[in-house]
């Protein structure tokens, strides 16, 4: 929780810093949006200007790094390690600033691997040491980190000449800042995390399924968990000046959450995650190269929020929408097969061909207005019943072997239940009634050889002296 | 090489102590959690060939034995030995089948996914298993009667189908002496009856099976052997013979209030 707010509490000031492309001839105190020309769309789709391809294609590197490395931190259940990580990056940036000066990005990003590894450490040790829970300590690691960096970040710009915001695009990234050296740096990384997630794929699985299981085939778990980690604080490092070591987290968990509504398979998720990554952070660099007033870490972030949205939503099977529209149809399914079950019941009752009217229908159980007048326009599309001008409803021969069948199933459910489960027979039709929709035809034939009720229809037990 | 915690204590064993032609021998194992002792000084040699099953009420330790075996929890005293040698240098033929509960099953991978990482151990560095590892991957999920959900993703199976595929991973292994973790908790008749003949199948192939087991109503039914747990060995050999009311009234019956107590001290005084 502290660490969302600290997150949320920083990602606003990052709003004050976020220009990142200096506007000519206008008000500082202008920001209004500008949008861009169509010669200005031409150039920065075809990446014309030497700049925004560097900035795009460094983007997206780092988005795929992330994307496939944050699958792994994902499963293993460490996304919050990496918001401790990043966040731990910073006082290293300022201490190598103080003794290296803004020029050396290279000291600069070691200072930021030297104290996010230390963060990482402190956040297991904690663990390791106190009874701690694992959220405290990353709160805890994640704003003493950041808040020491902050401290001698200003103790730096008061200190140092040079640049006095230069170390700001650590904080909030600065990708229009990039040069070739920060592009070929994230270069490396991707190709980094690429092989060695191509060597590792079966190491890595394996420890983030069953990590002891994978001990006990003699797997160092706390090695691969090392050189996991290591491509984590690689991708991180250098994706700081990209989207700056506030939002970083962002690219590491949002492609993979995503990617995890799409698949069921663990390569197909880590290429879909990859994508995603990719996705976002192209999306990200070049709308806000588009609109000189938007900063890309942040718009590539929101674009990966996107994505996971519409994966969320959209995504077959695990997505909500496709939920909903399960649960939908089988609340049909349900309100058609208990009319039908109504209907053969009152023909038991009454006689065979019986019109039943729509008040007895109503009678029979508590329905929802909307689900009966849907059930009887079902089943009269599948001829299964007649309707009159009066609305009195008929069986036809189809609806009553429909019929016959679900009401076969809902005897054959309740008589279990009362003998082999000890339910009350009172109570009985209510549990019947949700189970026996979903029985599938070889539970159905095991109930048969349990109750030896082959064919026949059980009677009632809700009728005296059908019960033993 | 891949060795994490070792199986022995840093100070004593000796290899005399071992019984070496047992399939598995524990020697003087205390086993102690955040300075708890949660087994005392157990001795045991599991009989080859044999189905033994481990029983004890809740908290007794069984699965933290089974784990103390297979060094997944470290030793405060005393040592394991597999044909005489320690864990390290036998884990090819050791299986395990770990508690059901104690993975992820929303994890993304398939049924075969699951059974082919029993193959992993076979398996160098960087290598991924290849079409003979998916074979003998696949011939597991058929013996547990589960090649027709191969493809299916393990969230979607029921509880019992989860338990079986569990099992072929175990079976993947291809190991001689087997340790599993309650195999038979909370599974429908079906699949009991299914993971029994497959023991037995394994039994009658000369292996040795150590099952945690729950239900004292079917210990003289299914196994050959039992050994009765409650954070010491109460007995342990043949079921006709230990398997007796007065044995698991010691077992179960009553605290074992010394040792709680000694326990809870020595706890105490570890903070």
């Amino acid at each position: 929780m502290g660490s969302v707010a600290v997150a949320l509490s920083a990602s606003t000031a990052s709003l004050l810093f976020a220009g990142d492309a200096p506007v000519v001839g206008r008000s500082i105190t202008d920001n209004r949006l500008i949008w861009p020309s169509w010669d200005v769309v031409v150039r920065t789709l075809s990446l014309h200007s030497y700049n925004t391809f560097i900035v795009v294609l460094g983007t997206t590197l780092l988005g795929i790094a992330a994307g496939i490395v944050g699958t792994f931190t994902y499963l293993r259940k460490r996304a919050m390690v990496s918001d401790a990580l990043s966040h731990a990056t910073l006082p290293g940036i300022a201490c190598m600033f103080l003794i290296l000066g803004d020029k050396n990005l290279i000291g600069l990003l070691s200072g930021a691997v030297i104290t996010g590894i230390l963060g990482v450490l402190v956040v297991l040790g904690l663990r390791h040491v106190s009874r701690l829970k694992e959220d405290a300590a990353i709160g805890i690691v994640l704003s003493v980190f950041f808040g020491a960096g902050m401290v001698l970040v200003t103790f730096a710009q008061q200190v140092k000449t040079g640049d006095p915001s230069g170390l700001n695009r650590f904080i909030y990234g600065k990708p229009a800042g990039m040069i070739r050296l920060d592009a070929a740096l994230i270069c490396i990384a991707a190709a980094a995390v690429i092989i060695g997630v191509v060597l590792l794929f079966k190491e890595f699985r394996i420890v983030c399924f069953d990590q002891q299981f994978a001990a006990t085939q003699g797997w160092p778990v706390n090695l691969i968990d090392v050189l996991m980690m290591g491509l984590l604080v690689l991708t991180t490092v250098v994706g700081l000046q990209a989207v700056g070591l506030i939002l970083v987290v962002a690219l590491l968990i949002i492609p993979a959450a995503a990617a995890r509504f799409w698949t069921d398979g663990l390569l197909k998720m880590t290429l879909l995650s990859g994508l995603f990554g990719a996705l976002s952070g192209y999306l990200g660099s070049t709308i806000s190269a588009l609109f000189a007033r938007l900063p890309t870490g942040p718009v590539i972030v929101v674009c990966a929020g996107v994505l996971f949205f519409i994966s969320m939503f959209f995504a077959p099977r695990r997505g909500v929408i496709a939920s909903l529209i399960r649960k939908h149809r089988l609340r049909r399914r349900i309100a058609f097969q208990n009319l039908l079950r109504d209907l053969t019941e009152l023909e038991e009752a009454v006689g065979r061909g019986a019109r039943v009217p729509l008040p007895a229908l109503l009678a029979k159980r508590r329905w929802v207005g909307v689900d009966l007048r849907r059930a009887l326009a079902q089943a009269v599309d599948q001829g299964m019943t007649t309707s009159d001008e009066q609305q009195q409803v008929r069986l036809t021969r189809s609806g009553r072997a429909e019929g016959l069948r679900v009401l076969r199933n809902h005897r054959l459910w309740e008589m279990y239940l009362i003998s082999h489960a000890d339910i009350a027979p009172s109570h009985v039709d209510r549990d019947a009634d949700l189970i026996e929709h979903l029985l599938p035809p070889d539970l159905v034939r095991e109930l048969e050889e349990a109750l030896e009720q082959q064919a026949r229809i059980p009677p009632s037990p809700h009728v005296k002296g059908a019960l033993p | 090489m891949k060795q994490t915690i070792s199986t022995d204590a840093p100070m004593n064993h000796q290899a005399a102590d071992h019984d070496a032609a047992a399939p598995v021998s524990i020697h003087d194992m205390t086993v102690a959690y955040h300075h708890k002792p949660v087994l005392w000084d157990i001795d045991f040699s599991a009989v080859e060939g044999r189905l033994t099953a481990i029983i004890g009420p809740n908290g007794a330790g069984k699965s933290t034995l089974v784990k103390a075996c297979l060094g997944l929890v470290p030793l405060a005293s005393g040592s394991v030995r597999f044909l005489g040698e320690p864990y390290k240098k036998r884990r090819r033929l050791v299986g395990y089948v770990p508690q059901r509960e104690s993975i992820d099953w929303d994890f993304p991978a398939s049924a075969l996914d699951v059974v082919t990482m029993g193959r992993y151990g076979h398996l160098p560095w960087c290598v991924p298993p290849g079409r003979k590892h998916k074979n003998i991957a696949m011939h597991a999920l058929e013996q547990v009667g589960m090649a027709e959900y191969a493809k299916r993703q393990i969230s979607k199976l029921s509880g019992g189908q989860q338990q079986r595929v569990f099992l072929a991973r175990a079976l993947a292994q291809d190991a001689q002496i087997y340790f599993m973790d309650e195999p038979l908790a909370g599974v429908d008749a079906a699949t009991e009856s299914a993971i029994i003949a497959l023991l037995n199948d394994l039994k009658a192939k000369g292996r040795t099976i150590l099952v945690v087991h729950h239900d004292l109503q079917t210990v003289k039914e299914y196994f050959d052997e039992v050994m009765l747990l409650n954070m010491r060995i109460v007995a342990s050999g043949p079921t006709s013979e230990v398997f007796t009311h007065d044995n698991l009234r010691k077992t179960y019956g009553g605290k074992l209030t010394i040792l709680v107590q000694a326990a809870e001290a020595l706890a105490r005084s570890g903070q």
